[in-house]
């Protein structure tokens, strides 16, 4: 066997999105497609997919996606539940067996809502309620951990090529009118399920491709907002920070962008006068949130997504279109391995978002 | 000789390249596959697909055409050759380069010509036709590197709108070699470290061949390039970074 320093394996984590505007069906099957000319990116430990609109049965009802180290853990998780949602199905996740996936978890699925005496008193809404709840699960219940939590949308995620976790979870079987996926190879973390892209919190899921050398700084400011970092990832501090600015904050997408990969000051100083000053404004007041470090990043929720590379652009992605589908990589191959007829390729600037949201999500805002 | 890329992983495809005894290699339906004739010399490469990343790398005297856009770090550390892109490319293309030349029809990403370098006979060039993104030329140590800034519809962003010819931090660092770029540039703001003017005829008449291999490649008008303005940007010798970042 060669150890550590007698290979080279040529790396860097693999991103990809698709997403139709016009809400049409999209097959998983797509956009595993997409992963596989960028299989070099990734190195067997950690791939993932989010999907949106893919319970459309159930699309009232938040869907809790929970790997369990063990039948005590999913007991104790379970009676949790039971305590703080109407549970209305659970059910295991469908898997095929493999020989590619292995060292598998208990996987289950929840369709649940809170129950309405617990949020009257402790007196928030919904989503709030039920990312407390995600993070109660996440920090204290040993052996359980909830990698998926929004409305109408789910996280597949495992330990292995995300071609092959894309066939583990028959995601060929789910369709949806927005897919993100995520190829890894991590960097400062061993590599196991829960720690797999994309990362989730409501229907927020981030996939990325990077390294951000502003963790401890972001991780330090988002945990004082009752945010906790229980696995020392990058990802999922950055879905963290985007619940905070766009569902806590109610920043828009562009003004979460202006946060977290804000122009140098120089760049800033040059800008039209009424833009500089929003732009100072945002800086100054989340400058705890600004992530430096190169990172390229999808961020899915309900009605939408957005594309950002860090404002250095030290990662690559481009962009696409056909009719009213949009695409989104980290290579060109692994667009036209989804859609070989595109037009409109781009490559947003370093700190531009590039935001595609659905045709009925923009007629309500 | 030619070669379906298809599924062929890059070890597979760049294995079929160098058993090839042919002096002609065509590649058809290139997908994503990486290093594609990295360190090779004395072939005739033409790919069609998209070719992935670390086209040419070490490459050391093929000629490569890629009939469409190519990914990043297209001649990453090129020795001798020539590659000609009928598309656009991606990030840090010609990293390091220190010989032969690439010319590009459309659009160039990020770091176009990083720590590009010159010695003697090895003179490399980047002629880009459309635009190119943010550190271009950064930490340039020599050779020429060209921005034409044209195929307009090729250099607008996601919304449609014009973009500038180079975007921020052109020539960061920037030591030794060459830019030239044509057109207005008044909107580009760059380091004190570097010296800029109009070129003089016979500054334009120094890039004249790389010009008219241009306009053979891709078929624009010569005279209408010859007569263009050009911005030549070299190191300012008077103001080096002496004392930028430590005081010794």
């Amino acid at each position: 066997m060669e150890l550590e320093g007698q290979v080279r394996i040529p790396s860097g984590c693999a991103i990809s999105a698709v997403v139709s505007k016009d809400l049409r069906p999209i097959s998983g099957e797509t956009v595993i497609k997409s992963m596989i000319p960028m299989h070099d990116r990734s190195n067997g430990l950690g791939g993932g997919f989010a999907g949106y609109g893919i319970y459309p049965d159930y699309k009232d009802f938040y869907a809790f996606h929970i790997f369990y180290d063990s039948r005590k853990a999913q007991e104790e998780c379970e009676k949790y539940l039971k305590d703080h949602f109407e549970i209305v199905q659970a059910e295991t996740i469908p898997t095929r067996k493999i020989p590619e996936i292995n060292d598998v978890p208990l996987i289950w699925r929840y369709f649940i809502i809170p129950l309405t005496s617990q949020m009257l008193r402790l007196q928030v809404d919904e989503k709030e309620y039920t990312a407390r709840c995600v993070m109660y699960i996440n920090v204290h219940l040993d052996g359980a951990f909830v990698f998926s939590s929004g409305k109408n949308m789910g996280i597949f995620k495992a330990v292995g090529f995300p071609e092959d976790v894309g066939r583990f979870y028959q995601l060929d079987d789910y369709e949806g009118y927005e897919w993100t996926a995520h190829g890894r190879y991590p960097t400062n973390t061993p590599g196991w399920w829960g720690g797999a892209h994309p990362f989730g919190l409501l229907d927020y899921s981030v996939v990325h491709n990077g390294e951000i050398s502003s963790y401890d700084a972001n991780r330090r400011f988002i945990e004082m907002f009752g945010y906790k970092c229980t696995l020392q990832t990058d990802t999922e501090v950055i879905t963290y920070i985007a619940d905070y600015l766009l569902r806590k904050q109610k920043l828009s997408l562009k003004e979460m962008s202006s946060v977290i990969a804000a122009s140098f000051w120089d760049t800033i100083d040059h800008k039209d006068p009424q833009e500089a000053k929003v732009q100072t404004y945002l800086r100054k007041i989340y400058s705890s949130l600004l992530i430096t470090g190169p990172f390229s990043i999808i961020l899915g929720f309900n009605g939408g997504l957005m594309a950002l590379n860090d404002r250095l652009k030290l990662r690559s992605m481009v962009t696409a279109r056909k009719g009213n589908t949009v695409y989104i990589a980290s290579e060109e191959a692994a667009i036209r391995a989804m859609e070989p007829d595109v037009t409109n390729l781009y490559a947003p600037a370093g700190g531009e978002p590039f935001i595609v949201l659905t045709d009925e999500y923009e007629k309500e805002v | 000789m030619v070669i379906n890329a298809g599924s062929l992983t890059f070890q597979q495809l760049n294995d079929a390249i160098r058993k090839s005894q042919d002096q002609d290699i065509y590649i058809k339906n290139a997908l994503g596959q990486r290093f594609i004739a990295a360190g090779l010399g004395g072939r005739n490469l033409t790919i069609d697909g998209v070719p992935g990343n670390a086209l040419g790398a070490y490459l050391n005297g093929c000629n490569i055409t890629v009939n469409g856009n190519a990914q990043d770090a297209v001649g990453d550390t090129m020795n001798d050759g020539e590659i000609v892109v009928h598309g656009n490319i991606g990030d840090a293309a010609g990293y390091a380069m220190r010989g032969g030349a690439m010319y590009i029809e459309g659009n160039a990403g990020y770091r176009a010509g990083i720590h590009m370098k010159a010695y003697r006979e090895k003179q490399p060039v980047i002629v880009i036709g459309g635009r190119a993104g943010s550190f271009i030329g950064e930490y340039q140590a020599g050779g020429t590197i060209i921005v034409l800034g044209m195929n307009p519809k090729l250099a607008s962003d996601a919304h449609g709108a014009q973009q500038e010819i180079v975007h921020n931090f052109a020539c960061t660092g920037m030591h030794g070699g060459r830019m030239f770029l044509r057109g207005d540039t008044s909107m580009v703001r760059f380091p004190d470290q570097v010296t800029t003017k109009t070129a003089s005829e016979q500054d334009v008449e120094s890039i004249r061949p790389y010009l008219e291999r241009f306009c053979f490649l891709f078929g624009h008008d010569l005279d209408t390039l010859l007569s263009s303005q050009y911005t030549l940007i070299t190191p300012n010798s008077e103001n080096p970074y002496k004392e930028l970042y430590v005081a010794n």
